[in-house]
């Protein structure tokens, strides 16, 4: 055992430190399309005063820190690209607190979205978070500290728009609370009416503070939820029915695909759009309303309600939706990446024909994803392909696919969500050269040593 | 190895470390180890790049495979089509460190002492009937069933008691059956799990030419690990051989009023063992019996049937110990979900989950408040019997 | 290509214009009725074109078996009048087209061809089917393609139903009990009106169960419920056998609500209505339906098509009826579940 890992097992305990090569190989990659880059130690936490430690540790030793949920971001995030150590924070798990008539929880770094899920239900049923479909692995933190983007996204924003108080480590090794909490015991606001200081960490990826606790805003859990599915053969009249079903201010969530398989879904556009109600009557009202935004549409034929197969209904109302994770096996290969640029609704129909253009000249199966934000605002556009892990040439096609799709986006006005390393340079290259003198700054400031996630958002 | 041509699919997402609704992670390695290479995905990740020489093989590597208490929640729970061969590949993955004989050593003396003593507990194979000493449990000689206790059943002191308390309820409900004693071997279930593929193979085909020649054609196990080796892996006795757990048997009897019972007034928990439950699909038939005791308040824990969390004594973990003990040890997980539950008794249908629980009372100093009791014991108990 | 069998002066000479007169979507008298057929079968505009919904009501309605429903679809594909959104159009042609996919049982002399609803894999098993399970086909390849007269498409029809005659040909079955009585409606009704030759004896699952059920009637315990029948839309495509529905139910002691939307006034489940033209004409249509059967005392609904019943299914649930499939129904009355 290194010295190190003496140091490392005396804050986390023995069984929670390894520097053994098996670690080093799985926690050096995720399950994208990145090059692996090996830890030397990786620990696994209990406590926000042990990761306090671990940083106080490597700021001492000078060694990089990466802070790891579930991984499953899949462009890189939790990749120690300068090896070090890596924090696994999935040991975190404590559910501090749900305020049920302040509607918010406060869970440590590791909960995962499943945990928190599963609790609302049993203990605060008529609570819910706004979960994304990333696997249920996958943690509260991660997802906020991504911006990540969930089934309530539509009608609150970001998931990151939602968190409503953090703690977090510094590169200093000090513990700081963000928001109200930082100065009273309630932790209902991220920010206002202080400034607002969770925009040093957010987006961040860890490179300027590691999430031990988030405080996150929980919403209304009503008794029943559906969904419907609008379907159209053109998409350059996606944007206009997704602007007609977001004035209803009646839906939950509303994604929009496309993809030439199964055969149930070639050739068109799916507009899924999820509500909810605590009677049947509510339901139908949303269900009615939702029906006659887009009745004007029917008349002319461009679009209709599909029926939807009685085992498909299960399916889409699960949540996470599980389906998605499936999407990696369509090569019976386990691989899926894509990229998520966050961009005006009004671009989907360009979006997907870039998408199905690459797909096409890479040979490469595919699916266009997308979310809503707020009320039409913006979009998550998800450029999506899947391969299989056992072809190299599919797995460089679909990098050279999804490289193309970094510089498109970036033209056509979208901003990456979590952006590869790669997708950061070219963000930073592009960006307003005082906003990017500004990121520096901080990140400077936040992390002198540069030892938090280095290699992220690093103005060269 | 076997199943080399789809271990590059995990996508480890994860799903396979959790309850179908999430209410907690139910791998009982990875909720022991906490590293992600002791979940099905981290195993998976590394079997492959084992197979392609990016790691070798290692004493950790060996800790990693050897942990896998081969419960199946991954297979339950895995979204992906190839789940149904997770635990598979696993035991593939051990075949061939078996194969190439750098194996942990407690696995290897398991083999060993089976092969030698034909049992895991190098005690004399003469002795393997003396269980059933005084319980008039008679050798096997055409009745009905044949009643398979098993190596825990059949030296182990937990596992004795067991088969005892079985045995005596069996026969109590007229059931007609006969037991090898001496002459039973080994099943071999956890010999496969542990990779030793030669093992299994020669104890499979002498037991199967076993009960051929004795004419048997139903068989009672007491341990679900023998009830899923015969029932799965034993390719010869079906489809002449039926083969139950006890506690298959044991259920219409009691629905059909054989077993005459004062009545239980205990609070009491079900422990699903993962061989009967989730490799098997049998989940109604305990607490079918459980709940035709008059008295008895029967409580699910908050991981159960389904979604049931492992003792850890699978895939050979009950003798090779390399899950280990500490706070989170699964048996004593397991114990503090039945503590919450607030029954006083943990009732197991295995005579393994019955030794790992009671470690894990004990390792948790809850003796003055939790028992285990096997599904039989409590029928006996309620018939104002003690078990032997 | 096939080319439907009809005669102009058979319309033209009809007393009693039935076909629109009866309708349940248009208020159609009997002159403007037959000016309106006259016109369509002329390649002329008509509002019918545009307003017909598709109930295929009118090909039992007319007496004279002059296909007014193929007509009408046939010159809506002809002048491009869209029935439902392209889009709806597209995903059926795409889920129908044959994708070598298909499953086969050990097919026999007798086959039961379960077209390509995947519901049936499950549902149909049990004594009221040993006589001839293991025979059966299920795939696009065994798909009789007849929806796509809600979609004004006959040509799909055209192109595909041959494809799948002969794919029954090459199996050498001498007769094929439809499970879904749009299967049988494609063989003994459709077909024939467009010349095809079906070489083969389609046989109504209904008609195939009431045989069974005279064969197993020590078996039948009396159910002594009272149901409401949902009448799919392709039963009028196969008017002849609607009457098994009723001797059925008098068999396993089954009382059928008597009610106003029932038999030729029976009231489509909206599925399609849905899909084609917008919420208030199925939520309409839905109510109705389902009010009917409530005011008429339906403790359980029958359903004889899968798609009705994902249609209608949950909302009859809603109303304290239940819904179950014919096949589903016939098990629980021999005692199988």
């Amino acid at each position: 055992m290194t010295d190190i890992t003496r140091s490392l097992a005396a804050i986390v305990g023995e069984d929670y430190v390894s520097d053994r090569p098996e670690e080093a190989f799985f926690y050096a990659r995720d399950p994208g399309l990145m090059p692996p880059h090996a830890p030397e130690y990786v620990v696994i936490p209990g406590t926000a005063e042990q990761v306090r430690d671990v940083v106080r540790l490597a700021g001492r030793e000078r060694i990089p820190v990466v802070p790891m949920g579930a991984g499953m971001a899949l462009t890189g995030l939790v990749i120690p690209l300068r090896g070090g150590i890596v924090i696994d924070m999935k040991r975190m798990t404590r559910i501090i607190e749900v305020n049920e008539r302040a509607r918010y929880a406060v869970v440590e770094g590791g909960v995962s979205q499943g945990l928190l899920k599963r609790y609302l239900e049993k203990h605060h049923p008529r609570l819910r978070h706004s979960i994304p479909d990333s696997p249920a692995a996958a943690t509260i933190a991660a997802n906020v500290m991504i911006h990540g983007q969930g089934r309530l996204t539509q009608q609150y924003g970001f998931n990151s728009d939602m968190v409503s108080g953090l703690e977090v480590v510094l590169a200093s090794g000090e513990v700081c609370r963000i928001g109200s909490c930082a100065l009273s015991p309630d932790w209902f606001s991220k920010g206002a009416p202080m400034p607002d200081l969770t925009g040093l960490f957010l987006g961040w990826f860890g490179a300027t503070g590691i999430i031990t606790k988030v405080g996150l805003k929980l919403y209304p859990r009503k008794k029943l939820r559906d969904v419907e599915i609008f379907i159209t053969d053109r998409e350059e009249l996606v944007p206009d029915m997704v602007y007609e079903l977001t004035h209803t201010e009646m839906m939950e969530d509303i994604n929009v695909f496309a993809q030439p398989k199964p055969m149930i879904f070639k050739d068109n556009h799916h507009i899924a759009f999820f509500f909810t109600g605590d009677t049947q009557e509510e339901l139908e009202f949303r269900r009615k309303m939702a029906w006659k935004a887009l009745e004007p549409f029917i008349r002319q034929k461009d679009g209709g309600f599909m029926g939807l197969p009685p085992v498909m209904k299960p399916t889409l109302l699960d949540m996470p939706q599980r389906s998605v994770s499936r999407f990696a096996d369509v090569k019976k290969g386990g691989g899926f990446e894509y990229s998520g640029p966050i961009i005006l609704v009004e671009k989907y129909p360009e979006c997907y024909r870039k998408l199905k253009e690459l797909a096409e000249r890479y040979d490469l199966a595919f699916s266009g994803m997308s979310r809503v934000i707020g009320r039409s605002h913006c979009m998550m556009y998800g450029f999506s392909f899947t391969f299989n892990r056992a072809d190299p040439d599919m797995m460089e096609r679909t990098r050279r696919a999804l490289r193309e799709v970094s510089a498109y986006a970036l033209e056509a006005g979208g901003v990456f969500w979590k952006p590869t390393v790669e997708e950061q340079k070219m963000a930073l290259e592009k960006m307003d050269p005082n906003t990017r003198r500004l990121m520096a700054m901080i990140k400077k400031n936040m992390d002198p040593q540069g030892i938090m996630n280095p290699g992220n958002w690093e103005v060269s | 190895m076997k199943y080399a041509d789809i271990v590059h699919r995990c996508f480890r997402c994860g799903y396979c470390k959790f309850t179908r609704d999430y209410t907690d992670f139910n791998c009982p390695a990875y909720r022991k180890f906490r590293f992600e290479t002791f979940a099905p995905g981290g195993r998976m990740w590394l079997i492959r790049a084992w197979l392609n020489h990016e790691i070798e093989n290692s004493p950790r590597f060996q800790e990693i495979l050897f942990s896998c208490a081969t419960c199946a929640n991954c297979v339950e729970h895995c979204v992906f089509t190839f789940s149904e061969d997770l635990v598979n590949i696993f035991i593939a993955a051990r075949e061939e460190l078996v194969a190439g004989g750098v194996i942990p050593p407690p696995v290897r003396d398991y083999f060993k002492n089976i092969g030698i003593s034909g049992n895991p507990y190098k005690l004399p194979a003469e002795d393997r009937g003396k269980w059933a000493e005084g319980t008039g449990l008679a050798p096997y000689d055409g009745q009905e069933y044949l009643f398979y206790v098993g190596c825990v059943g059949s030296y182990d002191e937990r596992g004795k008691k067991m088969a005892r308390a079985v045995g005596d309820v069996l026969l109590r409900a007229g059931v007609s059956l006969g037991i090898l004693g001496p002459e039973e071997t080994c099943d071999g279930n956890e010999v496969r799990a542990l990779g030793e593929s030669g093992l299994f193979q020669f104890l499979m085909e002498q037991n199967t030419e076993k009960f051929g020649k004795l004419g048997v054609k139903k068989i009672i196990t007491l341990d679900p690990h023998a009830f899923n080796a015969f029932k799965n892996d034993y390719p010869g006795l079906a489809p002449s051989c039926a083969v139950y757990h006890y506690t298959q048997v044991l259920a219409p009897l009691m629905d059909a009023g054989k077993i005459p019972l004062a009545g239980y007034p205990e609070r009491v928990t079900y422990h699903d063992p993962c061989y009967l439950g989730r490799h098997n699909g049998e989940y109604t038939a305990p607490r079918r019996i459980l709940k035709a005791v008059p008295g008895l308040d029967l409580v699910e824990m908050d991981q159960s049937g389904e979604d049931a969390f492992c003792c850890g004594g699978g895939g050979g973990n009950f003798f090779t110990d390399i899950l280990g003990g500490g706070a989170d040890a699964p048996a004593r997980i397991r114990v503090r979900s039945a503590a919450e539950t607030g029954a006083g008794i943990i009732a197991v249908a295995c005579p393994q989950c019955a030794k790992m629980l009671e470690d894990g009372i004990k390792a948790e100093d809850m003796e003055d408040r939790l028992r285990v009791m096997d599904v039989a014991e409590i029928v006996l108990a309620a018939m104002g019997r003690d078990s032997a | 290509m096939p080319e439907l069998t009809f005669d102009p002066r058979l319309c033209e000479t009809c007393p009693t214009a039935d076909c629109l007169v009866k309708c349940q979507y248009l208020e159609v008298d009997k002159d403007t009725a037959k000016a309106e057929m006259v016109k369509i079968s002329r390649g002329e505009d008509s509002f019918v074109l545009h307003d017909c919904v598709t109930c295929y009501g009118c090909e039992e309605y007319c007496r004279r078996g002059n296909h007014p429903f193929y007509l009408i679809t046939e010159k809506r594909e002809e002048q491009g009048i869209l029935t439902s959104p392209r889009a709806i159009t597209r995903q059926w042609i795409n889920i129908g087209e044959p994708q070598g996919k298909f499953q086969t049982g050990e097919v026999g002399e007798r086959v039961l061809s379960f077209g390509f609803m995947p519901e049936f894999l499950n549902m149909v098993k049990g004594r009221l089917f040993e006589d001839v399970m293991p025979s059966f086909v299920f795939g696009q390849e065994f798909f009789c393609n007849v929806v796509y007269i809600h979609f004004a498409n006959t040509s799909v029809i055209k192109e595909r139903l041959p494809v799948v005659i002969e794919n029954f040909r090459k199996l050498d079955v001498r007769e094929v009990v439809c499970i879904h009585d749009e299967c049988y409606g494609a063989f003994a009704h459709l077909a024939p009106a467009y010349g095809i030759e079906v070489p083969f004896r389609p046989v109504h699952y209904f008609e195939y169960l009431y045989h069974r059920l005279e064969e197993l009637k020590d078996d039948i315990r009396p159910l002594n419920i009272r149901a409401a029948y949902q009448r799919p839309c392709s039963s009028r495509l196969c008017s002849g056998t609607h009457h098994y529905v009723a001797d059925i139910m008098e068999m396993i002691g089954v009382e059928l609500v008597q009610r106003e939307y029932q038999d030729e006034n029976a009231l489509c489940c909206g599925g399609i209505f849905g899909m084609c033209f917008g919420y208030d004409l199925k939520h309409d249509v839905q109510e109705r339906n389902i009010d009917d059967m409530a005011a008429h005392g339906a403790e359980y609904c029958v359903f004889n098509c899968p798609a009705c019943m994902g249609s209608i299914g949950a909302g009859v649930a809603r109303r304290g009826i239940r819904p179950i499939h014919m096949i589903d129904l016939l098990r629980k009355a021999i005692g199988e579940t």
